[in-house]
């Protein structure tokens, strides 16, 4: 699905990612964790095309994507959330929504002079639909006419969730979708992980909420300074001594 | 039963509408532009060179202005793209200044002494059409996926990119489309002064377009037109306190960004 070859990142004098291997199985669910500052989010800002890497390849299903412009991997198949969430917050949840459409519709300027007037056809109304059912599917059907930055911030992150699964994504990736969420909310939010993976988009996220990443994941990768320190089955990588000691302490 | 005075305010009325209307577009995504003077003095020359020299119609002319002004703007929009806010209103406002020096300089439209012999071709339906074109074509844009892609764009660049929004197309277009304005504005408004020459068109011009979308506010295409009524009718409305009427309009203008920091007509408060 989304194969990583030896991927850097340099800021400056300072490694971000230093060589990193990952391999995420079609219809899975991959986690990756490691502690703060070890390269997470660097590694989904690469993955996505907003950073450039240093070095190092990208490919989703067996196409090269390494540096590619953000909306192109969007278009060639990978969307995503932000750790920060990054809504359109003047705009209505329906709206957000249906800008994530954006990537698998047309038509510009021209296109919005000649369409007809006072009622919605064709592809405009399907847009709408479709982020309807989205906005449904995570729970925010009653929200729709909501202006993003006033919904809570649970909220927020699930409206990014169907934001993102509206651009029809092969390849979703969720970072840290349990940010400041309470025990009962983490639970809604595995159940609505796995039921993305039903529909046959494999999801790769980074995570700190352990329980969440220890229930939901088929594997698991931990990342450490940059590095990729261990990777297979969450039980595998729990028991890790390596892991234990650069992440999860003695508790784990 | 409108005397030639008041047809003259109004058509400037108009001219505004367009120029500020113009302006609108690229600020709803976000491009802040202090150079629409000098679209708008490109889209002056050129259609008069059109109509005068050439003996072209008038709409013939301001196609001719627009499409020139336009073509600058994709030419700016480029260089613009990398960046926003206070850089992108200097990077503006030296291009407006390159545009002015430039006609300051080319003697075949006059240089510095200007270019008269224009023909009195605007009228009060034209700019009004012109005016109400623009406002439709905002209209048409707002709800579509074109609208709502520049919507994005202004809210958040990384974002609307991740959505699948391509920056660049979307962000030159909008600036290229605002220049276009700016150029019928500019032949509208060489054809009713009847004499053009490079200052009109200077820094303070660009200033009082921006100023009047800033003042009626960017949330709403309704914005700019307000703002059109305020700067044009204001002044004239304020003759009877004559020396002091400039002094008046400031203050008035400052009690504005005071009561509605956002703009007249704009529902939402600027984030604090």
């Amino acid at each position: 699905m989304l194969r990583i070859d030896r991927l850097a990142k340099r800021f400056g004098g300072y490694q971000a990612l230093a060589g990193v291997d990952l391999a995420v199985e079609p219809g899975s669910v991959h986690a990756v964790i490691g502690p703060n500052g070890a390269g997470k989010t660097t590694l989904f800002n690469v993955i996505t095309g907003i950073l450039a890497p240093t070095a190092g390849a990208v490919s989703l299903e067996g196409r090269d994507i390494t540096g590619w412009r953000a909306d192109r991997v969007t278009r060639a198949g990978i969307a995503r959330t932000f750790q920060q969430v990054r809504l359109f917050r003047g705009m209505s949840a329906l709206e957000n929504v249906m800008v994530g459409r954006h990537a698998r519709t047309r038509g510009g300027f021209g296109a919005a002079l000649i369409r007809p007037p006072f009622r919605e056809r064709g592809e405009e109304a399907e847009t709408r639909r479709r982020a309807r059912e989205l906005l449904e599917r995570v729970g925010l059907a009653a929200r729709a006419g909501t202006s993003g930055g006033d919904l809570t911030l649970v909220e927020q992150r699930r409206l990014e969730v169907a934001r993102a699964l509206a651009s029809d994504p092969r390849l979703l990736l969720l970072d840290e979708p349990a940010g400041g969420m309470t025990p009962v909310e983490v639970e809604d939010l595995n159940q609505l992980i796995r039921k993305i993976c039903e529909t046959g988009v494999t999801v790769l996220l980074v995570e700190h909420h352990m329980r969440l990443v220890m229930r939901v994941s088929d594997a698991v990768t931990v990342l450490d300074a940059g590095r990729v320190i261990a990777s297979g089955s969450p039980d595998t990588v729990r028991r890790d001594p390596r892991v234990i000691a650069a992440y999860l302490g003695r508790d784990a | 039963m409108l005397d030639s005075y008041g047809e003259s305010v109004l058509i400037f009325l108009g001219i505004n509408m367009v120029l500020a209307l113009s302006l609108y577009l690229p600020m709803s995504a976000g491009q802040l532009s202090l150079g629409h003077g000098g679209f708008m003095a490109i889209g002056a020359y050129v259609t008069v060179i059109c109509t005068t020299w050439l003996g072209w119609p008038l709409v013939a002319g301001l196609a001719g202005g627009g499409l020139a002004a336009a073509l600058a703007g994709a030419v700016v929009g480029f260089p613009a793209l990398r960046i926003k806010g206070i850089y992108l209103i200097i990077l503006t406002m030296g291009f407006g200044e390159i545009v002015r020096i430039f006609f300051l300089n080319f003697e075949p439209t006059g240089g510095a002494s200007g270019l008269g012999g224009i023909k009195h071709l605007t009228t009060l339906p034209l700019v009004m059409g012109a005016a109400a074109l623009m406002l439709l074509c905002l209209m048409r844009f707002r709800g579509a996926r074109i609208g709502r892609a520049l919507r994005a764009v202004q809210e958040d660049e990384v974002a609307a990119e991740a959505m699948g929004v391509n920056l660049t197309r979307v962000k030159v277009a909008a600036f290229a489309l605002g220049a276009l304005g700016a150029g019928i504005g500019g032949g509208l408004y060489a054809h009713q002064a009847l004499f053009i020459e490079p200052a009109q068109f200077g820094f303070f011009r660009s200033a009082e377009i921006f100023l009047i979308v800033v003042l009626g506010g960017v949330g709403t295409y309704w914005g700019p037109v307000a703002g059109a009524a305020v700067v044009t009718l204001l002044p004239e409305l304020l003759r009877f306190v004559q020396d002091w009427r400039m002094t008046v309009f400031g203050s008035l203008l400052v009690l504005c960004a005071v009561l509605r920091p956002a703009g007249l007509l704009s529902g939402r408060r600027p984030a604090a």
